[in-house]
């Protein structure tokens, strides 16, 4: 482009505010900043799927067609395999460097006060992030989708008096069929991204606003000793690298290890040997199964899912009791009970995999 | 160049080739040299990226493109079309019409009008051709355009009818 048309645009549209408000932007400086890039990989993957989601929909037929089309696109479309694969390993580079993302933002305390809402939209984000990634588990309808969903929703359809019923309503019907890839594929190509887009939208605002956070060590230092980078160029630039980066990972990925199809989903036949859920949700199917062996019956799978409930909402509000005005020791507090939920993942995903 | 440490980087790789010290000329060449390197990757990408999306796109329509590239089609049991009337069959992709005439003789045409591209219809009480878009008529032997809109003729294909069948090749 040349200096005339670049002038002529930054003029006409009234760039040079936006690039005054972006150069005004900065990024700290210090020994934890590369955890800064995850949230910026995570928005990255989220592009990619949002792409190869669009070029999988020109294809992709719900329903009782569903595993054929899906055969198709892998089998019989030029570089089917290729969109469904990057779709497939994004979708899951997707779910870690949220992981990373959060787990970052935690030890880091950037959730403390005015960054509430970050927190609680992030894990708004994760958590449509889980509901993308077990609905479209199920679109294929092969026969490990299949059992994968059954099993799914077996969980809330043992929730006291409402649990039934709200599993039938999901499943659409008492069994999963092509009613319930229907109503996922709706969930996972219309609804999620409805959902998903706006509150992304207010995350990625809640970022601009209140800038990055830095951890409370390096807070606690005099303004001058404390560094940073502008955003504009300097940090974009290594976002972009980062980009790059994880394009190339997600690229190698989906080529060396296409993401396989197996057999078509038979509703008569037995689940297959060693039927296990994605890594995402292995902790959890862990802890319910070891919950089930220690307090056999329903006693098992209601205490597994109390933990879990009384986890989460802990861990939702953090912000509200790991506050900046209560002594340190408090604030310890939330950092081992941090490195105890991270702990407890980690060791209840390795086990669920040595038990599969 | 008096004091040594003063001078940047780049003075002293100029002065290390002993050449006359031009600022902007390294600016170029080393800019230059980012630029071009920069470049040639975006394309690289740009192509890896962009191919397999074309390819993954276009495959339908090379499809299409397969099946419209057959010389002959074989209908069966058309031999007892009764005169006087057409039937619309599919010649790889395209609408096409068979006319089996009154005085016994046998016509096949694409059934695309040459103006807009609309479906023809076989008009029995008139005999001829008709296109209801634009008003466009053909000749339904000849495929003559006759009036209307139409640019050209449509398309002849040979007929063969045999005991069982009726064979349309492409002309």
């Amino acid at each position: 482009m040349t200096t005339r048309t670049q002038e002529y645009l930054i003029e006409r549209l009234g760039l040079a505010d936006v690039i005054a408000v972006a150069r005004k932007k900065t990024v700290p400086l210090h020994k934890h900043s590369f955890w800064y890039y995850w949230g910026g990989i995570s928005l990255f993957c989220f592009l990619v799927q949002l792409v190869t989601g669009i070029l999988l929909l020109l294809y992709y037929r719900p329903g009782p067609e569903a595993f054929e089309s899906v055969r198709q696109i892998t089998f019989e479309t030029h570089f089917g395999w290729l969109i469904r694969s990057v779709h497939n390993w994004s979708a899951n580079l997707f779910l870690l460097s949220v992981f990373i993302h959060m787990f970052s933002v935690f030890f880091m305390k950037a959730y403390r006060a005015p960054r509430e809402f970050g927190w609680f939209t992030g894990l708004g984000l994760l958590g449509l992030g889980l509901v993308f990634g077990f609905s479209g588990y199920l679109l294929p309808m092969d026969e490990l989708s299949y059992f994968a969903t059954k099993v799914g929703l077996d969980m809330p359809s043992n929730i006291p008096i409402i649990g039934p019923p709200l599993a039938n309503l999901i499943r659409g019907g008492l069994e999963v069929s092509e009613f319930t890839v229907q109503r996922f594929f709706t969930l996972h190509a219309v609804i999620l991204p409805l959902l998903f887009l706006p509150l992304l939208g207010i995350h990625l605002w809640l970022v601009q606003k209140h800038g990055n956070a830095s951890p409370p060590e390096e807070e606690s230092k005099p303004i001058v000793e404390r560094k940073s980078i502008p955003f504009f160029p300097n940090f974009l630039a290594k976002d972009l690298a980062m980009w790059l980066i994880t394009l190339n990972v997600i690229a190698l990925l989906a080529a060396m290890f296409p993401w396989q199809l197996g057999e078509p989903a038979d509703p008569l036949s037995a689940a297959p040997v060693g039927i296990h859920p994605e890594w995402y949700f292995m902790s959890q199917f862990q802890t319910l199964k070891v919950m089930g062996r220690l307090f056999p019956g329903f006693a098992g799978e209601a205490i597994g899912m109390g933990l879990f409930t009384v986890g989460m909402v802990l861990w939702l509000l953090v912000p509200f009791y790991d506050i900046r005005a209560l002594a340190a020791k408090r604030a310890k507090t939330a950092t081992y009970f941090g490195i105890a939920v991270v702990g407890g993942l980690i060791i209840m995903t390795i086990w669920g995999y040595l038990a599969v | 160049m008096s004091d040594i440490r003063e001078s940047t980087d780049r003075e002293n790789i100029a002065a290390a080739f002993d050449e006359e010290l031009d600022p902007e000329a390294a600016e170029f060449t080393r800019l230059g040299f980012v630029k071009v390197i920069g470049g040639i990757m975006t394309l690289a990408y740009a192509g890896a990226i962009g191919y397999p999306v074309y390819k993954y796109l276009s495959t339908p329509v090379e499809k299409s493109a397969e099946m419209a590239a057959v010389k002959e089609v074989n209908l069966p049991n058309l031999d007892k079309l009764p005169k006087g009337s057409a039937y619309m069959f599919k010649f790889g992709v395209r609408p096409s019409l068979l006319i089996h005439h009154a005085d016994d003789t046998w016509t096949a045409l694409t059934a695309v009008c040459t103006h807009m591209g609309c479906t023809v219809a076989y008009n029995t009480a008139t005999a001829g051709i008709e296109c209801h878009c634009h008003g466009g008529r053909y000749d339904a032997k000849t495929g003559e355009n006759i009036s209307g809109p139409p640019p050209r003729p449509l398309k002849k294909f040979v007929v063969t009818v045999a005991a069982g069948s009726v064979t349309v090749r492409r002309a």
